[in-house]
C-alpha cells in the first residue's frame, strides 16, 4: 500500500482548484502538458522580482545573482538525467527544437547521400518531420521500424533495419499516444553494435520515471519542460560532449561565440556554442524549481503511483461495452488511448469537457499511428502524479453516460 | 447529465448522426471533392449531380463526428433543388451562424441549418459543421478535388 502524499502534492497545485463549467475540474491531459506547482510559479516570479538580469555577460550584482542561478539550474537538470558533464545540457525552446538542432548539425555534418536514418512507426510528428526534411535536403533515406497491435515496437523488425548506411537511430522513449515504453536499452545495444549514434525523443518519458543517460548510454535524449511540471517554452537537450563538440553550431549571434571580427568568428566552448541570444531565464530557473520539486517526492515513488492509477483506469476501462483501448504494450506508462464504437473522439472530448474533464481528442501530432490502427482519432486520457482515482471514477462515469446519450 | 451541452447536441442532431441522409455513392456524378479536417480526423466525399446551374442530387461518404455527419446530412437535404446561387447564399448564411456573426440571418432561408446554431459556442467545433460547406463551396466553383480546413 502506498503512502503517496497525494493530497498535499494536489494543494501545490493552484490550477486544480478551478471549476469548468461549474464543475470541478479533472484535468487528464497531462501529455499535451502538466500543470505547474506553486513552487515552480513562484520561482518565476521571484527571479523577475528579486533576481532578474541577463546572464553571462554583466559585472553587476543581479547579473551574477542571475548567472548563478541559471546556471545552478543547469547543474540540477544534469544531476537529474545524470549527466556526466554540465558541457553536455544545453537549454532549447522544447524536444522539437533539439531534434531540429540534431538534424541540422550533427545530421548534416554527418547524413549523407544514400544514408539511412532509422526511427519507429509510433514518433510523434517531431521526430518524424525533422528527418524528413533533412533527407529531402541530403538525399539521405527514412527507414521506420513497424509496430504491432498491442503497439509495441516488433524489435526483429528493428533490428533486421539497421543496416551498414544506418547513420542515426531516433526512437521515442515513450510514446504520447499509445504509452508503449520502448525497450530503450535493446534498442540502444542493437545500434552500438554497428557504431551507430542513438536520440531518445523522453518529451513523454521523463515526468513517469528516473532517467539515467550515462546507464543508458544513448548519444541524445530530448526533453521539454513544459511536460515536466515546468515552464513551457524551455526544454534541453543532452548530448554526449565528443558528439557536441564535433557538431557545428545550430544558431548564430551573441553567447555562443568567444570572439567576433568581421574577418572571422570563434565559437564558445560547450554548452554555450549552442545557446545563442539570451536565453529564457526566467524559464530556466522554473525549470530547475520543478526538479527540485519532484526530487523531493522521489521519481520512483511517482511511477509507482501512477503505475496504480494506469492499472486501475484500464480495469475500469475494460468493463465498459464498445470501449477499445488503442496501445496495450505490455510496457506502458500512465496514459489511456481509447475509441468508442460509433461515438467520435471529439464528440467525446466536448460531452467530457461539459462534466469538467480535460482530455485529448484527435491525432496527438501521431497521424502514422491512427493510420496504422485505421482509426481517425483517439480520445486520449493521460495521467501526471496529482491524479486520483476518484477523478478516474468521474471519467469513467462520463464515459458511461455519454454512451447511454449517444446510443 | 449532459444540460449544457443540449444547445450543441440536440435530437436532430443525434438523429441525422445514427441516420445519416444521402449517405450513399454517386454513380454519375458531376462534381466529386474531398473535404478534410486534419485536426479531428473528419473525413468527407461529396458528390453532386447538376443540371444546368441546378443542383439536383448531394450525397456523400465518409466518417466524422457527430457534428460534421449531421452537418453534411442536413447540408445534402437542403441543396438539393437550389441554384448554385441559393446554395452560396445558403453557405455564407450558415458561416454567419456557426462563427456568431448574428445579423443578416434569415430564419426562413435556414431553416433546419438552424439547429447547429449552438456551435457558435463551441469554437473548437465551428470547423467540424462547417467542413460539409467548405466542400460544397469547393464542389461548386469546381476548383479543387480535395480541401481542408485548415
Amino acid at each position: 500500500m502506498t503512502t503517496f502524499p497525494i493530497e498535499k502534492i494536489r494543494a501545490d497545485f493552484p490550477i486544480l482548484k478551478e471549476t469548468i463549467r461549474n464543475k470541478p475540474l479533472v484535468y487528464l491531459d497531462n501529455a499535451a502538458t502538466c500543470q505547474k506547482p506553486q513552487a515552480v510559479i513562484d520561482s518565476i516570479s521571484h527571479c523577475y522580482s528579486h533576481e532578474y538580469a541577463n546572464v553571462h555577460r554583466g559585472v553587476h550584482t543581479l547579473s551574477v545573482m542571475a548567472t548563478d542561478r541559471y546556471e545552478g539550474a543547469r547543474e540540477k537538470v544534469k544531476d537529474f538525467i545524470n549527466a556526466s558533464s554540465t558541457k553536455e545540457i544545453v537549454f532549447v525552446r522544447g524536444a522539437t527544437e533539439a531534434i531540429n538542432l540534431i538534424a541540422q548539425t550533427f545530421g548534416k555534418s554527418n547524413i549523407k547521400q544514400g544514408d539511412e536514418i532509422l526511427i519507429t512507426a509510433m514518433e510523434h510528428h517531431s521526430n518524424i518531420v525533422p528527418w524528413q526534411m533533412l533527407c529531402e535536403q541530403t538525399g539521405a533515406v527514412l527507414k521506420v521500424a513497424p509496430i504491432n497491435l498491442q503497439g509495441e515496437l516488433i524489435v526483429d523488425e528493428f533490428e533486421k533495419l539497421i543496416s551498414d548506411k544506418t547513420k542515426l537511430v531516433a526512437v521515442v522513449h515513450m510514446s504520447n499516444a499509445l504509452g508503449t515504453v520502448n525497450p530503450v536499452k535493446k534498442i540502444i545495444a542493437a545500434a552500438k553494435v554497428k557504431n551507430i549514434a542513438v536520440l531518445l525523443d523522453g518529451a513523454q518519458a521523463i515526468p513517469h520515471m528516473t532517467i539515467n543517460v550515462q546507464e543508458l548510454d544513448c548519444d541524445f535524449y530530448v526533453f521539454s519542460g513544459h511536460k515536466l511540471y515546468a515552464p513551457a517554452g524551455i526544454g534541453v537537450l543532452y548530448g554526449k560532449q565528443a558528439l557536441l563538440e564535433a557538431m557545428p553550431p545550430y544558431q548564430g549571434g551573441g553567447d555562443m561565440i568567444r570572439k567576433v571580427t568581421f574577418d572571422e568568428t570563434e565559437y564558445n566552448t560547450l554548452p554555450y556554442k549552442f545557446e545563442a541570444g539570451t536565453p529564457s531565464i526566467a524559464d530556466v530557473v522554473g525549470l530547475g524549481a520543478a526538479i527540485d520539486y519532484l526530487n523531493e517526492i522521489g521519481m520512483d515513488n511517482i511511477a509507482a503511483y501512477e503505475a496504480e492509477l494506469l492499472d486501475y483506469a484500464t480495469e475500469k476501462a475494460k468493463q465498459i461495452a464498445g470501449l477499445k483501448i488503442i496501445g496495450e504494450a505490455e510496457d506502458k506508462g500512465a496514459i489511456l488511448s481509447f475509441v468508442l464504437d460509433k461515438i467520435h473522439p471529439h464528440d467525446i472530448g466536448t460531452m467530457l469537457d461539459s462534466l469538467g474533464i480535460a482530455i485529448r481528442a484527435g491525432h496527438h501530432c501521431a497521424m502514422p499511428v491512427m493510420d496504422f490502427f485505421e482509426v481517425p482519432a483517439t480520445a486520449r486520457a493521460s495521467f501526471a502524479m496529482y491524479n486520483t482515482k476518484e477523478e478516474i471514477d468521474v471519467l469513467i462515469n462520463g464515459i458511461e453516460q455519454l454512451i447511454e446519450v449517444f446510443g | 447529465m449532459f444540460d449544457d451541452l443540449r444547445d450543441l447536441y440536440q435530437e436532430v442532431i443525434f438523429d441525422h448522426n445514427r441516420n445519416p441522409r444521402n449517405f450513399r455513392v454517386m454513380e454519375n456524378a458531376d462534381r466529386k471533392v474531398e473535404g478534410f479536417n486534419p485536426l479531428c480526423g473528419d473525413r468527407l466525399t461529396l458528390f453532386l449531380k447538376m443540371d444546368g446551374d441546378e443542383i439536383i442530387d448531394a450525397s456523400f461518404q465518409g466518417s466524422g463526428c457527430a457534428i460534421s455527419t449531421a452537418s453534411v446530412s442536413l447540408m445534402t437535404e437542403i441543396v438539393k433543388g437550389k441554384t448554385e446561387a441559393e446554395a452560396e447564399v445558403l453557405f455564407k448564411q450558415f458561416h454567419a451562424m456557426t462563427t456568431g456573426k448574428e445579423e443578416d440571418i434569415d430564419l426562413e432561408v435556414i431553416g433546419k441549418l438552424a439547429v447547429l446554431a449552438g456551435v457558435r459556442e463551441y469554437p473548437a467545433r465551428v470547423k467540424c459543421a462547417t467542413l460539409a460547406w467548405h466542400t460544397l463551396d469547393a464542389a461548386l466553383k469546381n476548383e479543387e478535388k480535395s480541401i481542408s480546413t485548415e
